[in-house]
């Protein structure tokens, strides 16, 4: 019986994925979705390939799924995955079925599947996966994750003990998970940036998760990212397998230490966190079978699609969209802290709001304050266009910041916005959205964009 | 007036250590002290005039009884005496007698100087909107708004003085329209997050005055009270949904 459903909804699933081709639709997880309506363990089921690859965390993860997909194209070798699709249960298996064949056998041989943390407990019962990576782990949204700790016991839950482990030795929280499987590290060597303790508001790793006491960090990069210890007990971050140094954004190159060879690898986007996906997405390579020689090659012109960022020159400015993950401090204090730090100038709309809660209830705002608005408080940071319906709580926010009241002008309407800008030649404008407001985000930047070449 | 916050390192989920914040920005003279779990805490050889602690994770409570346990007897001293307590989120659970997971049937003792259990669920967590009212002297506007965001109901075993009357939303026992929170003298615990005390500046002008403080200072008062109308507005609506 629970076969014949199976195939019910194998051949269902199928159809609805062809019709869909037909219509042009991508990146939906709806036939995987109407699968599993039909048959709950459909993932049990489905023929699955003999290297699953799987890779999770707080942030990276789609980054570091898509390069270790494109690197793999690069050597023929194409992987089944689910870049296009989502990567909770349905999403994978969506994944699943769009390379089975009739009877539900898998036709691949290798899957990288990027799987949300989350939904392990739907995913792990049935995908075993031979390599498990985890970028890092940090608090997210707070309705669903809760706190690091908690993502962090699932994953130690659902993750099988034999799964090879691909761990962040720089994060002391996801380089303790599974402490019995078999595993390698990926950290980097010391940076000029480096501090020597954490100015974000977040740092969830401030006690020895053995005894407790008082961490003693030697490094810090952002939030807990960095290299601890305890005085007390001697615990202290692991020693890393593969080491990022000398990283140079300009020649677009770092150097991995890996058992005392160094290996060039092309870095091709900027930002601490994209070394951290470089060092993951060498490692799993190498865990594949590739040299590190063979990596870096494949990694040639492999870069981060960077959809959160991109920016434009507009008659007298440059106007710059930001993503900022709504509902997820440690995202939006990366995009505040990263946008801070760059020269000249600045004009800023924060319309970071949830408007998919807006519709039915109202965005739970206690995220704003674990976010460090503090970023925001500086002299080139001429002006703070806030709007939206948290729009005045972005205001209460800067304020407890220290942004100066005249620095920050409130609309109600986000497509206003544009005309509050001052527009002053030479300076930059940035729009922080999320992807609940990216339709609307995207209006207001090409609004913004249109008046800055009227004033140009 | 002397504030303080017990273990800053571990409970300060969800933006809750702002509260305190908000506080000292309206009133620099404010003296806070960090009671980290490696010290003795400030409470056993003074009295603060207001102690607080946050939101933590599951391990962290453990900690947090262990921590506190030897000194349960002062704690309940403090009660006695009307010190001020403010315990937000799940920090008020350490104080029940215990804190049972259903899913596993393990069960943490807790202080037992409220008598009451904690049953908490981990793969169930509950996201509300809370509107309710206070009922602190003299308040100007008594509405609370606020959120509910956890894995725990809570219990109670005794007939114990609610913080807050609930208009809409979950209360104890996360029972729709149920009152929530309780408060024993000036013991006040509640599982709202907001941060509570930047949500509801009426209710902290409240809770300053009944401190001590002739006239309460709070920052930006202008724009959290239009922040807190908004939000109020919003809450109010019938047609808003309230649970996630």
């Amino acid at each position: 019986m629970n076969k014949l459903r199976f195939y019910i909804a194998l051949w269902i699933a199928k159809f609805a994925l062809f019709t869909m081709g037909i219509l042009k639709y991508k990146g939906t997880n709806f036939p995987g979705h109407l699968a599993i309506k039909i048959c709950p363990d459909f993932l049990k089921h489905i023929g699955k390939p003999e290297r699953i690859i799987g890779i999770t965390g707080t942030n990276g993860k789609t980054s570091v799924a898509n390069m270790v997909v494109d690197s793999l194209g690069k050597d023929g070798v194409y992987p089944l995955n689910n870049s296009y699709g989502s990567n909770i249960h349905t999403g994978i298996a969506t994944a699943l079925l769009k390379d089975a064949g009739i009877f539900g056998e898998s036709k691949k041989k290798m899957a990288i599947l990027e799987i949300d943390e989350r939904a392990m407990p739907l995913i792990m019962p049935y995908i075993k996966p031979e390599i498990m990576a985890v970028t890092n782990l940090f608090r997210d949204s707070m309705k669903r994750n809760a706190h690091p700790e908690y993502i962090a016991g699932i994953l130690d839950k659902y993750i099988p003990d034999n799964a090879y482990m691909i761990l962040n030795g720089d994060d002391i929280i996801s380089s303790q998970l599974k402490p019995g499987n078999r595993r390698a590290y990926f950290g980097i060597d010391s940076l000029p940036t480096d501090l020597d303790h954490s100015i974000n508001l977040i740092n969830d790793s401030r006690i020895c998760p053995n005894c407790s006491h008082k961490l003693l960090y030697t490094k810090v990069r952002y939030h807990h990212i960095g290299r601890c210890q305890c005085p007390n007990c001697g615990f202290k971050s692991p020693e890393v397998d593969f080491l990022g140094q000398d990283p140079d954004f300009s020649s677009k190159k770092m150097t991995i230490l890996h058992r005392g060879s160094k290996h060039v690898f092309p870095q091709n986007s900027g930002g601490i966190h994209n070394l951290y996906n470089t060092l993951c997405v060498a490692a799993i390579l190498y865990k594949i079978g590739y040299s590190l020689e063979e990596a870096a090659n494949l990694m040639r012109n492999v870069s981060v699609v960077e959809s959160r960022f991109s920016s434009e020159k507009c008659g007298n400015v440059i106007v710059s969209n930001q993503m900022a993950k709504e509902n997820n401090a440690v995202g939006s204090s990366r995009a505040f802290d990263y946008i801070s730090s760059l020269p000249g100038d600045k004009e800023l709309i924060l319309m970071m709001n949830c408007l998919g809660d807006q519709k039915h209830w109202s965005e739970n705002t206690c995220w704003l304050y674990d976010c460090d608005f503090e970023f925001l408080n500086k002299d080139d940071i001429k002006h703070i266009i806030v709007t939206g319906p948290r729009g005045k709580d972005y205001h209460l926010r800067l304020l407890m910041a220290g942004v100066p009241e005249d620095k920050i002008t409130w609309v109600e309407n986000e497509m206003d916005a544009p005309d509050k800008l001052h527009y002053t030649p030479s300076e930059s404008i940035f729009i922080f959205f999320g992807t609940d407001s990216l339709v609307l985000g995207n209006k207001v930047m090409e609004k913004t964009k249109e008046i800055a070449r009227k004033k140009g | 007036m002397k504030i303080e916050v017990l273990f800053p390192e571990v409970a300060n989920l969800y933006g809750e250590l702002a509260n305190i914040k908000f506080l000292v920005d309206g009133n620099k003279s404010y003296d806070v002290i960090n009671s980290s779990l490696e010290k003795k805490p400030g409470f056993v050889s003074e009295t603060p005039d207001l102690i607080y602690m946050g939101a933590m994770s599951e391990k962290s409570q453990e900690l947090v009884i262990n921590k506190l346990m030897p000194y349960k007897d002062r704690i309940g001293e403090l009660i006695d005496k009307g010190t001020f307590m403010l315990f937000t989120g799940n920090a008020g659970e350490v104080f029940l007698d215990e804190i049972l997971d259903e899913d596993d049937g393990s069960s943490i003792k807790g202080l037992g100087l409220i008598k009451g259990m904690a049953k908490r669920r981990m793969m169930h967590r509950h996201n509300s909107l809370y509107l309710g009212k206070c009922d602190l002297r003299g308040i100007e506007h008594p509405e609370i708004v606020a959120f509910k965001s956890q894995f725990t109901s809570t219990v109670y075993k005794e007939d114990y003085k609610p913080l807050f009357e609930t208009l809409r939303g979950f209360g104890r026992g996360l029972i729709d329209g149920s009152n929530e929170g309780l408060r024993v003298n000036n013991f006040m615990s509640t599982d709202l997050l907001g941060p509570l005390l930047i949500l509801n500046p009426y209710f902290t002008k409240g809770l300053l005055s009944d401190l001590g403080e002739t006239e309460p200072e709070l920052p930006f008062f202008d724009v959290a009270v239009d922040v807190y109308e908004r939000r109020l507005k919003e809450f109010s609506d019938p047609e808003r949904g309230f649970t996630y």
